[in-house]
């Protein structure tokens, strides 16, 4: 890839941080939530608090699939792994994830045959390829991620493929938000809206937001002018009174989502319950259970779990984090037993996470800083 | 897995329609295309890749800027090893979904 060289436009980005800077009332404090893990690491990465004045405050949201898993699920999947014959396959950022007895990637130096696959039709294809053994997917991921798990279960089911299940962990963004906004101890101004759940979903889903809750949310995209035009889109709203849902990356969200990746999740899929998030305990209807017509491939349905409620080392305080209560830096683990090289907590294993992109930019020059100088 | 890797559409091969061939960076592999179906798709177009999925149709200038995008978070030798990664399009014989 070697677009590198043609970077950002200075220019622009320091008419909209003056923008900001004229439209944000010295008087008031805002507090900003971007849902979405990506926008977390395009935030650290690109030190776009900082071109922010002070009263500007970003909170790093709930949208890092393997930091919102709580470690119980983990240790489900772990204890399938154990069984003879059984093959673990997951993405690569759940091999370093924090179980009770450390994460995939330790069971899998202890002799546990655990594999990395880059797209769960990988998965699939490993249990065609041994047909003697059992193939678990450990799926995890919002709504960018479910409709391939789907199809591929809609694929297993075509060829009737026995040896194969998917362990869902999938879980959906918008009861994650409902959950943060009936929270008592938050207290936030507007949302910075997921870009690529948001191709899925698209925007319609978070009018609840502006119209019960009185709140901006404004869709966005990666690009540190992308972020910060959403900021800008959602103080101008708090400048006129307004609460909507705006489309700031309408060149690859459509308003309405895709029919096709909708359509697919609710064939394959229905909502379960409750299910935990780490950090924000127990939400109704918050995630995606594999349907009784695709119980052959449900490893929950298939295999008996440990289902164990693990509580996360007490001196962690991923939860206070994951809320935007502390910021990574407050944690007293942070950087000292807590590291991206050793992980205790899910958020420092991510570069979506918000301890670990704050651990691996903090000290760096920010770039957008210099570029508004 | 969140970020999203962008592609060009090289090959919509008829008789396997649930794939198409792509091409990253000089790197031509297959993934699936049924979450595209509503779309005309067509050799040349640009997608959003996510895990062997083509995701959304996105324009050239769209893609250039996911590609830099990638390159800047550091993400972009990720995104390779994924795409080269993928294990499924090399399927055994007689497999004709």
């Amino acid at each position: 890839m070697k677009y590198v060289d043609e970077y950002r436009d200075p220019r622009l980005i320091r008419q909209v941080a003056a923008e900001i800077r004229r439209l944000a009332d010295p008087d008031r404090h805002y507090r900003i939530m971007e849902v979405c893990g990506g926008h977390t690491h395009a935030i650290y990465r690109f030190g776009l608090a900082d071109v922010l004045p002070g009263n500007v405050e970003l909170i790093h949201g709930p949208g890092c699939p393997v930091c919102v898993l709580p470690m119980g699920r983990t240790d489900d999947g772990l204890s399938v792994a154990e069984r003879e014959g059984a093959i673990f396959t997951a993405f690569g950022d759940v091999m370093r994830v924090p179980g009770t007895h450390g994460s995939p990637l330790e069971h899998k130096a202890r002799g546990t045959e655990i594999r990395m696959v880059y797209s769960p039709l990988d998965a699939l294809k490993l249990a065609r390829a041994n047909p003697g053994r059992h193939v678990m997917f450990f799926a995890i991921g919002f709504e960018t991620t479910a409709p391939s798990t789907a199809l591929t279960l809609l694929q297993a089911k075509a060829e009737n493929i026995a040896n194969f299940s998917v362990l869902s962990n999938h879980v959906t963004i918008i009861p994650a938000i409902r959950a943060i906004l009936e929270s008592p101890d938050m207290r936030l101004d507007g949302f910075v809206g997921p870009g690529h759940v948001s191709t899925v979903i698209g925007c319609r889903p978070y009018e609840f937001i502006a119209r019960n809750y009185g709140k901006p949310v404004v869709v966005s995209g990666f690009e540190p002018l992308d972020i910060l035009q959403s900021i800008l889109m959602i103080l101008r709203q708090l400048a006129e009174g307004r609460s909507e849902v705006e489309n700031q990356y309408a060149r690859v969200v459509p308003w309405d989502g895709n029919f096709a990746a909708l359509k697919v999740l609710a064939e394959v899929f229905e909502l379960r319950p409750y299910f935990e998030w780490r950090g924000l305990g127990f939400i109704s209807q918050s995630a995606l259970k594999i349907r009784d017509a695709y119980a052959a491939w449900d490893t929950e349905h298939r295999f008996s779990l440990p289902g164990l409620r693990v509580t996360d080392p007490k001196a962690a305080q991923c939860g206070e984090v994951l809320k935007g209560v502390l910021k990574p830096h407050q944690c007293k683990l942070f950087g000292r037993e807590c590291t991206p090289e050793s992980p205790v907590g899910a958020l420092m294993v991510s570069s979506e996470g918000a301890c670990a992109a704050y651990h691996h930019y903090v000290h760096r020059k920010s770039e957008a800083a210099a570029a508004v100088a | 897995m969140c970020l999203a890797i962008p592609g060009k559409l090289i090959d919509l091969p008829p008789e396997r329609p649930q794939f198409a061939v792509v091409e990253v960076a000089g790197v031509r592999r297959q993934v699936n295309i049924d979450l595209l179906k509503d779309e005309p798709l067509q050799s040349g177009d640009w997608v959003l890749i996510h895990v062997g999925f083509a995701m959304s149709r996105i324009s050239e200038e769209g893609a250039a800027e996911q590609a830099r995008l990638l390159a800047m978070l550091g993400e972009d030798a990720a995104a390779m090893e994924e795409i080269e990664g993928y294990e499924f399009t090399s399927r055994p014989e007689g497999w004709t979904a």
